[in-house]
């Protein structure tokens, strides 16, 4: 076990330099030189020169790449191009209102599939079943950017039930007013997609010996459904879940950006906007990071709930 | 009844001579009726693509053809002969008129300060009381040109242009008078076509690099692996706007090349795996033992049985690689601004719905949701028929 995380850990390594390296090219090399950004409309040689030298670009690639691991490790890229805030102080401050809506959007949308699924289930193959999963494909050909732009107009300016925007410094008042809305828009667009999935995961299990054996015993199907293949089930369903959790962090960008909500999604928008590389380098990578450690969390959390999974 | 009896033998021959996969699989297809009624749709969409394609339909759909918002009106359109129609012209015009009083009212005080208000009154009366029976465009500046040119100097170089325009649309109008209808065709184009084209790009790549990996394996699969890893620890959302960060232009090359070359890990992945499966089986290691090319193991024996996997995740990338080129549209990282695709109308329409103008959001929303709904349909139809042991299973 130990020995498989370190193994784990270590293979973190050639893979996070790989990322690094990627964006290094890309912010670097094609995307043509930086300082030019930088140096705006008006500019000198001298001048280029300068913010050549002041970023490090001016030195060799190898140097240039050793500054970026360093400024990976101690959090510390600098200022933001656009507003001079520190790159830290950014994603310090941006974290929060994204965990604010992400975070009761993920609980409640896997219980919601999860219970939606059994029902599903229990119809499975039925036209009911049909019906729903025609339904769900329908639902998620939506544009998700339509959904945000009807309910935010139907519900939050037409009927006035929520904050057409907005955001405040209490968590509650955040919660209750500002993140409802966009928490159930995400329920919307996300229960399409899970539903589908889970009730995949809910019928791989429905035809198993072991359930043919607890309704051999007299068991009422609904006990069969909700004891018996829910916590087989739960296996794939907490893998997926554990691989969404990166997610948290920018899954909601456009959310973010329609209800003005100070995150990081909507951070990464503007710095793409205003092509504010070390922001959208900083993010990039921690996400990276937070992505690879999601993974072995679902992998070891996979032997947890099922102890028949060897590590290799 | 000889005739018959032929017709029954060539059937028996073809079925003892054993129907190819793919027939089979169309055979099985056949029978799955969502899928028939999918593929009409697909077809349907893809004529019209086509046809946009080539500038038959939708070429003009940059041009202002209707009033600012002109209110759709697809009942009026069907049935030509229909009163609302004329009615809503002719309120237009009065509409219009009462405008031109309004404005001349509304320069008489100026007269004080402006010594060419006089002039300009002159020529607005003119305009009003000579041409009120159509509205008329007029370029702003040609006023001016008009009015420095009195004294005998070039008015014949100054084009005025005037044009009837609609007062509703089939589906509407944008808020600059294009007709909904086009742009929602036009936008069709660009958006099926983008995400097609990016699917097949992203496909070819991955079971380029799928095939190198799974059948040499070792030091070659080793680096690729590593570059899949590398690629998939930034969640696929943000490694396409870092891409559109760095690349300064838009358009729709740019789209297509963010989406597919990014969009190659899943393709890579089943790819790898199918040919790990077959570098063991006979027909490999006895076309290796007569010594034919690696190439053409790879590409002329293997690819063909492994083809199924990729075209069900060409149509499945597609899908995805849609919806993701309607969201970086949106955004302004997408298509440039002088093309249209769903992203860009669904922008133009978050701005007009606020003034109660729902009829573009309608028009784009409603074009997508159809074809990724019958693209999609038709795609689960397909894997169903390519793999019968994936349909025994669920």
């Amino acid at each position: 076990m130990t020995a498989y995380i370190i193994r784990r850990l270590l293979q973190m390594i050639p893979t996070l330099l790989g990322v690094v390296l990627l964006l290094f090219v890309l912010f670097n090399w094609v995307g043509g030189d930086p300082a030019y950004i930088l140096a705006g409309k008006v500019f000198s040689e001298a001048q280029i020169a300068n913010i050549r030298h002041q970023l490090g670009i001016d030195q060799p690639a190898y140097v240039q790449i050793g500054i970026f691991l360093k400024q990976i490790v101690t959090v510390d890229f600098g200022a933001s191009w656009s507003t001079n805030e520190p790159v830290s102080e950014i994603l310090k401050t941006r974290l929060g209102p994204s965990l604010t809506v992400m975070v009761p959007l993920l609980i409640l949308g896997t219980l919601l599939a999860i219970a939606l699924s059994l029902v599903v289930a229990r119809y499975r193959r039925s036209l009911t079943d049909r019906m729903v999963m025609v339904a769900c494909t329908a639902g998620m050909s939506i544009s998700i950017l339509v959904y945000i732009i009807v309910f935010q107009y139907v519900f939050a300016y037409r009927l006035g039930w929520f904050p057409i925007q907005g955001w405040s410094d209490s968590l509650w008042t955040n919660l209750t007013t500002f993140a409802a809305l966009p928490i159930l828009i995400g329920l919307c667009v996300g229960l399409a997609p899970d539903l589908r999935l889970f009730r995949s995961f809910m019928l791989d299990e429905v035809e198993q010996d072991y359930v043919r054996t607890a309704r051999a015993k007299g068991l009422t199907e609904k006990r069969v459904l909700w004891v018996h293949v829910l916590r087989n089930a739960s296996i794939p369903v907490v893998t997926y879940v554990m691989a969404a959790l990166p997610g948290l962090l920018v899954g909601a960008f456009l959310i973010e950006r329609f209800f003005s909500i100070p995150g990081i999604g909507r951070e990464v928008l503007l710095a793409v906007e205003r092509s504010d590389f070390p922001v959208i380098k900083a993010i990039t990578v921690y996400v990276a990071i937070a992505t690879m450690f999601a993974n072995l969390a679902a992998d070891l959390l996979y032997k947890a709930v099922d102890p028949r999974v060897e590590f290799k | 009844m000889a005739k018959k009896l032929h017709s029954f033998e060539a059937e028996t021959v073809s079925e003892r001579g054993g129907r190819g996969f793919w027939s089979l699989a169309w055979l099985r297809f056949r029978d799955d009726r969502v899928g028939v009624g999918s593929l009409a749709f697909v077809a349907v969409f893809f004529v019209i693509v086509f046809l946009s394609a080539l500038g038959v339909v939708a070429s003009h759909w940059n041009e202002e053809v209707g009033i600012h918002d002109a209110p759709p009106d697809l009942w009026g359109w069907l049935t030509p002969a229909a009163p609302p129609e004329a009615m809503g012209n002719a309120a237009q015009r009065a509409a219009q008129t009462m405008e031109n009083t309004q404005h001349r009212e509304a320069l008489r005080p100026s007269t004080v300060i402006d010594p060419l208000a006089e002039t300009l009154m002159q020529l607005q009366r003119e305009r009003t009381d000579g041409a009120l029976s159509e509205s008329r465009v007029v370029d702003p500046l040609a006023e001016t040109l008009r009015i420095l040119g009195a004294d005998g100097a070039t008015p014949s170089a100054v084009k005025e242009k005037s044009a009837e325009k609609r007062t509703s649309l089939p589906l509407g109008g944008d808020r600059w008078g294009r007709d909904v209808l086009t742009k929602t065709i036009k936008g069709s184009q660009i958006s099926i076509a983008v995400g097609l084209s990016a699917a097949l790009l992203a496909t070819l790549l991955g079971t380029l690099l799928g095939a190198l990996a799974g059948y040499y394996g070792g030091r070659t699969d080793d680096v690729l692996n590593w570059a899949y890893s590398v690629f998939n620890a930034i969640p696929y959302l943000l490694l396409i706007l870092a891409v559109a960060a760095v690349l300064q232009q838009r358009g729709v090359m740019t789209v297509i090349l963010i989406l597919g070359l990014t969009g190659w890990t899943g393709v890579f992945r089943l790819i790898r795996a199918e040919y790990i499966k077959h570098r063991g089986r006979e027909y490999v290691q006895a076309a290796h033992a007569f010594g034919v090319p690696d190439r053409r193991i790879l590409f002329y024996h293997i690819l063909p049985n492994v083809s199924h996997v990729a075209l069900v995740k060409v149509s499945l990338l597609a899908v995805g690689f849609i919806k993701a080129e309607v969201i970086l549209s949106f955004l302004g990282f997408g298509v440039a601004v002088d093309e249209v695709s769903w992203g860009s109308m669904l922008n133009d329409a978050y701005q007009e719905l606020i003034l109660g103008r729902w009829w573009e959001l309608a028009a784009a929303g409603g074009a997508m949701a159809l074809f990724v709904t019958a693209f999609s349909l038709l795609t689960d139809a397909m894997r169903d028929a390519l793999d019968p042991k994936i349909r025994e299973a669920s």
